[in-house]
């Protein structure tokens, strides 16, 4: 019984090892090969607007469920290894936004859009796929004020080596490192901002609340932080007239 | 306890359960107490609603502040918003655990809704009405309004179903927001009123581009010429101007008639040259405006601060930001002759609670909102009218009109201008019927248009058939066939829910002092059977 059993759990060990090799190549769930009729990262970017666009992609995260005229919405930051998707209000139950946990594969079939210049998919149904995919945050801190920045819009994505600055908007100070909604007009579980600078410029990041709520470790951290902090920072290339990171995590160092 | 006595009991506690419930839904109607409690602590929270302006969040604040120093034993804790659809959802969330704000800010609309439950609104009639607690009652301890003092048309859009359900704070208007500069470069000349053959002309005229793809206009690739930020109040304006059906005042459903049909083909024909786009659509009509990527804006009085190159609060980054003349002008109309402009803006309500010392603590603090101090503080953060006459008419809101244009801060002409729209119109604007369901029709108004200009951009046709699947689709949307009774509408209500309630109540009651009991007996049983050993 000893022998088949290590005999069991050897070929087990190995069979495994094959299942990640399979994941991570050219297989069915490589994020990078698509289905029939699926568009590549490539053409959905290419895509004109109002258009409909149906993709693959692996949700990274999603925004807190909400109702709307009756009808539940979720929205969910997707990633296949080319690039990020921002589906905003897609038609979900409350049972289903439960299954999409990072990672899970979807399909979604929407229509492009645009609104301040945060490229989306609206009116979007998806279905749930086998498959599991967690994109790893790409270094985009040398692109912070460059027009390649946009390249990367919703992509999950890492600042590195920024540092804390008093929160200042339209030239008024706010003598403090974070401000409730960006003029201070909120409070403790509004959306947080604050402002990082790297090389002498200066930028302001988010702390979206419908995706970390006041109770989620980053946005603790963000109310913690001090003017002069450096800090690496991960989150979701976001826009709003401009990139509005909507960052996950913060690592003081 | 003798035994008899344990029965007894158990027989009347139930029946007297019964008996209180007979008839009773919700918490007891508020009953006006014969005079406020100083001796107590009383703790209030107030939802409000701010536009994201740091300056009115500092106004609640200090009203707080102010109130709390005159009023020692009243708390009030405040909890913001920055949108009225929020509140509202909260509102109904908390109306079914019993947690419901004890004042709001809200509109009539949502109170409609609210009072599908029973004496949870309180009705403000007997209030207003005290002369010792009542707008400038004796036993008032501030410099608040008299009722009379409190304009009459904006007192008025608070009252529906025979009664008074809020107060109003703030109200505004909206305004068409325009790029003069480029009308004229345009080769077109303002209008004393503005009307909508004229913006659709013009609109249309902008969307011209060069040979290098860019906007003759601005010679940019972007250009909406005209965006309309709150498309249900678009519907509601043009049927109102074009005499055309909405609702009745009891709530009888007219929005889906064929003047409604015209309208959307207009605006299918439009959205079709890119000349129009909503604010779901492409984002702030101001952000476009102050980019030079607009020229008609529609949004509301209180939004005058982020309209203009030198708008005092701004959304895009100075370098975006275009050089050009601001007009602000009433939004557009059919009939110049007789303009027809929405009135809007928040109203104060109060819920009800089991203790009426806490709504009299509630109706002290609404009464404090319309303090000149709070009034004329707020109403300069935006292109907002106070809502009394005694702050309208006070030398210091006067001085503050005068003004317009002095500096780019508290004195921003443009909105200056945007309070005097509102001021010299007064006679102009109009509300719709509130009723429960009014918000709903309401939202299906402005999906209608939101729907069109949607559909025109995806390239799908807009035709008779199109529009007749459009009206069942918002009609089931939002269920404006099921409209049911509110409180308001309601005679008296039927006892059965809560009775049964009750009656459960009293059963569990009932085997709690059974259960008390048998153990009474048992450890008497022990005690005696101890004692024998």
């Amino acid at each position: 019984m000893k022998k088949s059993l290590i005999l069991v759990l050897a070929l087990t060990l190995a069979l495994t090892f094959a299942g990640c090799g399979n994941a991570s190549g050219s297989g069915k769930d490589d994020p990078g090969v698509k289905s029939e009729g699926v568009m590549t990262y490539a053409e959905y970017a290419a895509a004109a607007l109002d258009t409909e666009v149906t993709i693959e992609a692996y949700v990274q995260a999603h925004q807190s469920w909400w109702e709307k005229d009756g009808v539940g919405k979720l929205t969910v930051y997707a990633q296949d290894k080319d690039g990020g998707y921002y589906i905003y209000e897609m038609n979900c139950s409350k049972e289903d936004s439960e299954k999409l946990v990072p990672g899970t594969k979807i399909k979604v079939t929407g229509y492009k859009g645009e609104w301040a210049g945060e490229v989306e998919i609206l009116d979007a149904n998806f279905e749930i796929l086998e498959g599991s995919y967690i994109a790893e945050p790409v270094d985009v801190s040398t692109y912070l004020g460059l027009d390649d920045l946009a390249d990367y819009q919703n992509r999950f994505v890492a600042f590195k080596g920024m540092t804390v600055e008093t929160y200042v908007k339209d030239g008024q100070s706010y003598d403090t490192a974070f401000v409730y909604n960006d003029d201070n007009s909120g409070e403790r579980g509004s959306d947080l901002y604050f402002n990082v600078s790297l090389n002498g410029a200066t930028y302001t990041f988010c702390v979206e609340s419908h995706l970390c709520d006041e109770n989620s470790d980053v946005y603790k951290a963000v109310e913690n932080l001090k003017v002069g902090d450096v800090v690496d920072l991960e989150g979701f290339l976001y826009w709003y007239n401009g990139a509005n990171p909507h960052i996950t995590s913060v690592t003081v160092k | 306890m003798k035994k008899s006595t344990i029965i007894l009991l158990l027989t009347l506690l139930p029946l007297l359960l019964l008996t209180g419930c007979h008839g009773s839904r919700g918490t007891q109607a508020f009953t006006m107490p014969k005079e406020f409690d100083t001796s107590a602590e009383y703790e209030i929270t107030f939802w409000a609603k701010n536009d994201t302006n740091k300056t009115q969040t500092d106004i609640y604040k200090k009203a707080i502040a102010d109130f709390e120093a005159l009023y020692p034993n009243i708390t009030v804790n405040l909890r913001l918003y920055t949108d009225y659809g929020m509140i509202y959802n909260d509102v109904i969330t908390n109306i079914s655990t019993g947690t419901t704000p004890n004042v709001c800010i809200t509109y009539p609309d949502h109170i409609a809704t609210y009072l599908t439950g029973v004496n949870v609104v309180v009705p403000l009639d007997n209030l207003l009405a005290d002369e010792r607690y009542g707008p400038g009652g004796s036993e008032v301890l501030f410099d608040a309004p008299a009722r009379d003092e409190i304009i009459p048309r904006f007192l008025e859009e608070c009252a529906f179903g025979g009664h008074y359900y809020a107060l109003p704070f703030m109200r505004s208007t909206e305004a068409c927001y325009i790029n003069k500069t480029y009308v004229e470069a345009l080769g077109y000349q303002l209008p004393d009123t503005l009307t909508w053959d004229f913006i659709w002309e013009v609109a249309d005229a902008a969307t011209a581009k060069g040979a290098d793809g860019n906007y003759l206009v601005n010679g940019q690739s972007v250009m909406i010429p005209f965006i309309y930020k709150s498309t249900d109040n678009m519907m509601i304006q043009m049927l109102k101007q074009k005499h055309a059906g909405y609702s009745t005042e009891d709530g009888e459903i007219l929005l889906f008639n064929d003047t409604a049909r015209e309208l959307l083909y207009t605006v299918a024909e439009h959205t079709r040259t890119g000349a129009f786009s909503t604010f779901k659509i492409s984002s702030y009509p101001a952000n476009f405006l102050n980019a030079g990527q607009c020229i008609f804006a529609i949004d509301s009085t209180a939004g005058a601060t982020w309209m203009g190159t030198h708008a005092p609060l701004l959304d895009i980054s100075a370098e975006q930001l275009a050089d050009f003349e601001t007009v602000v002008m009433k939004v557009p109309q059919f009939d110049p002759d007789d303009p027809q402009m929405i009135s809007q803006g928040p109203s104060v309500c109060i819920f009800n609670k089991p203790d009426p010392q806490e709504v009299l603590a509630s109706w002290l603090f609404t009464q404090y909102l319309l303090t000149n101090e709070v009034q004329i503080a707020y109403s300069e953060t935006e292109g907002y009218v106070p809502v009394t006459s005694k702050a309208r008419d006070s030398a210091e809101y006067q001085d503050y009109l005068s003004r317009a244009g002095e500096d780019n801060s508290l004195h921003y002409d443009i909105k200056i201008q945007a309070a005097r729209l509102l001021l010299d119109n007064l006679d102009s604007t109009f509300v719709t019927p509130v009723f429960n369901g009014s918000a709903s029709l309401r939202n299906a108004a402005g999906q209608l248009i939101e729907n069109v200009t949607k559909s025109i951009r995806r390239k799908e046709t807009v035709d008779a058939g199109y529009l007749e699947k459009l009206f069942a689709d918002v009609t089931s949307l939002y269920r404006l066939d099921q409209k049911g009774p509110s409180a308001a509408d309601r005679a008296e209500p039927g006892p059965l829910p809560k009775a049964a309630l009750a009656l459960l109540g009293a059963l569990g009651l009932a085997w709690i002092l059974i259960i008390i009991y048998v153990c009474r007996e048992a450890v008497k049983l022990r005690k005696t059977r101890h004692n024998a050993h």
